[in-house]
């Protein structure tokens, strides 16, 4: 058994009420911090842990907090970003839905260090019930004291808002989270200015994800050095993985980011390998958006290394033959998927999240889409390959939001390790529409177009 | 249909306003467009925008593009029961799409429409955050999730009875 520092006690019957969480040694964390921490050692804690944002980008949290604008008069905002969206990432849900009082503790230390008073949980509209929770979750520490004016005694006030949003993966984007928290569309900012300077309300603001501020609650309760001992290198602390697709266990499991990607596929105490006795075919390790690897690249990289499920292992090799951590969400596809057809939904999905701001993503979005739908339709050509090569690439690094890079990067990776199975479907027309590739590309596995 | 909040849902309405810095009302937008298709038949007709925007005092237009750009808000009748089925990467590798021909079989619609009676809508939607508990589809405030034939099967029964019993 690994490590848990964040759901050690998300079985215990009842851990989402109050007195259960903290019969369990809940807010013990927040009262250290308020009552014998200053707010520089807060931070300082943090920075030494090491943690990195769990939401997909990995900046060092501490970093991002001492970025933070202090001027004079000034509202302060910490917001939490649980606009969890993006496709196989479902872990911030699971610890909201069952352990609401750890993000709460999690959000008042943070708060208390930031200096927010009023501190938001934008969360996706969709996870309706999971803002009711949270809502409840507040009501029952604000009656316990540790949300609302003079908390502890301190002279510190805190109040917990939960907004809902209405349904678009950009708002998960911190400028666009922003503007949609101010009533608008979610349409990305241009940085700088940073959000640390103008942020909510053109006040100095500081988004972290869920996990991230979850995980401030061990960090404070061990100390950042103990932390930062967990885990490898600049992957410490735990991670949540959220676990998909064609395997015997999908779930969420939290993980030391010691275990190799291998043991984690295929041991019970994670997903419990392959479902229905299939082989592993491709995975995407972080989250739709990252490049997927085809199941040699997976377990190993292309220096023949064991690979592990953390943030420098899973991107060894850059996007030549590596991947990402991203945000955890873990997808594993089977001998019997298609990677034409499932990089289909992917752009499909990206088109229709696309905020139209940007030209190269706006339109090369719907590009990639259609070649894709015709190539899946039996339709394609072996041109449409490199045509759609070209636009990925016009789109990457052309956006104001990383909205478009994350739009090019799955149709950059399913050409470059799966090439051939896209010449099959065009070379194919008829075959490719009543059975695929199978697991032929193992004989060659890299290709990168000129 | 009167469109106007009767007095427990203008209680929501300030409850919502009221977790924001005074002037800065415009932010209970998405909120208060929630509360105004739960309250006026799922869906938001122009004058429920019109009447939002007079509440939160802000022009009409900013309550257009903010409805228009959302995938939760209704721009046309819906009807009483939403099956919003996902359609992304880990929901297809995990069969939505047999799902999806099932249920419009069962429906007898196409997705985008609403059956005779009123009764279903069908719609296909992006990633719901439910990937490991595939294939699902979000019902109102709930997702029904690990979905097979039997079950929607269930689900379509359960809602129908529904209504059934409130007639």
């Amino acid at each position: 058994m690994g490590v848990k520092l964040l759901l050690e006690k998300a079985n215990v019957p009842g851990i989402r009420t109050y007195d259960v969480y903290r019969r369990e040694g809940g807010y013990s964390a927040a009262e250290k911090a308020l009552k014998e921490m200053t707010i520089e050692s807060i931070v300082e804690e943090v920075k030494k842990s090491g943690l990195r944002g769990r939401g997909g980008a990995g900046f060092p949290a501490g970093m991002k907090w001492s970025f933070i604008a202090k001027p004079e008069g000034v509202p302060r905002h910490l917001v939490c970003n649980a606009d969890e969206s993006e496709p196989g990432t479902f872990k911030d849900r699971y610890l909201m839905e069952f352990l609401p009082h750890l993000l709460i503790e999690g959000l008042l230390i943070s708060s208390f260090a930031l200096g927010s008073n009023d501190t938001y949980i934008y969360i996706r509209g969709e996870y309706a019930w999971v803002a009711t929770i949270l809502e409840e979750a507040i009501e029952e520490a604000t009656k316990n004291g540790w949300l609302g004016k003079n908390i502890l005694g301190t002279g510190f006030d805190c109040m917990i808002h939960v907004h809902r949003g209405a349904g678009a993966y950009i708002c998960g984007e911190e400028t666009a989270l922003i503007e949609s928290l101010e009533g608008k569309r979610g349409n990305p900012r241009i940085k700088p200015p940073f959000p640390a300077i103008q942020g909510l309300w053109m006040r100095p603001t500081v988004v972290n994800n869920v996990e991230t501020l979850a995980a401030v609650v061990p960090i404070i309760k061990m100390g950042g050095d103990e932390y930062a001992k967990i885990g490898v290198g600049r992957s410490t602390g735990t991670k949540l993985i959220s676990a998909c697709g064609n395997i015997n266990k999908p779930g969420v499991y939290e993980i030391d980011m010691t275990i190799s990607v291998e043991d984690f596929i295929y041991s019970d105490e994670y997903c419990g390998g392959i479902a229905n006795g299939k082989k592993l075919k491709a995975c995407i390790p972080g989250g739709s958006s990252v490049p997927i690897l085809p199941a040699n690249l997976l377990l190993k990289t292309a220096k023949g290394e064991t690979r592990y499920m953390n943030y420098e292992s899973l991107s060894d090799g850059g996007f030549a033959t590596g991947s990402m951590m991203g945000s955890g969400g873990f997808i594993i596809l089977d001998e019997d998927q298609c990677i034409v057809k499932n990089t289909l939904t992917l752009a499909r999905f990206y088109r229709h999240e696309s905020c139209g701001q940007c030209s190269p993503c706006r339109e090369g979005t719907g590009w990639m889409e259609k070649i894709l739908q015709k190539i899946e339709a039996g339709k394609g050509e072996i041109s449409d390959i490199d045509l759609l090569w070209d636009i990925q690439r016009k789109i990457e690094g052309n956006t104001i939001c990383p909205l478009g890079d994350a739009a090019a990067w799955p149709v950059a990776a399913a050409i470059r390790h799966f090439r051939d199975e896209f010449e099959w479907h065009i070379n194919n027309r008829e075959l490719s529409q009543t059975s695929n590739f199978g697991l032929q590309h193992y004989a060659d596995p890299i290709h990168v177009p000129a | 249909m009167s469109l106007q909040f009767n007095n427990e849902q203008l209680t929501e309405f300030k409850r919502l306003v009221a977790r924001y810095p005074e002037g800065k009302q415009k932010s209970a937008l998405l909120p208060v467009l929630h509360l105004a298709q739960d309250s006026f038949g799922g869906w938001l007709p122009t004058a429920a925008m019109d009447y939002v925007a007079v509440l939160l005092n802000i022009e009409p237009i900013e309550v257009y593009e903010v409805a228009t750009f959302y995938s939760m808000y209704n721009l046309k009748p819906v009807g009483k029961f939403v099956f919003e089925v996902c359609q992304t990467g880990p929901c297809m590798i995990s069969g939505s799409e047999n799902i999806i021909a099932y249920i419009q079989q069962q429906l007898g619609i196409k997705p985008g429409e609403t059956t005779k009676d009123g009764i279903f809508t069908l719609k296909l939607v992006e990633c719901l955050g439910a990937c490991g508990y595939a294939p699902m589809m979000q019902v109102g405030k709930i997702y029904r999730e690990h979905l097979t034939k039997e079950k929607v099967d269930a689900i379509i029964a359960e809602y129908r009875m529904q209504v059934a019993a409130q007639n």
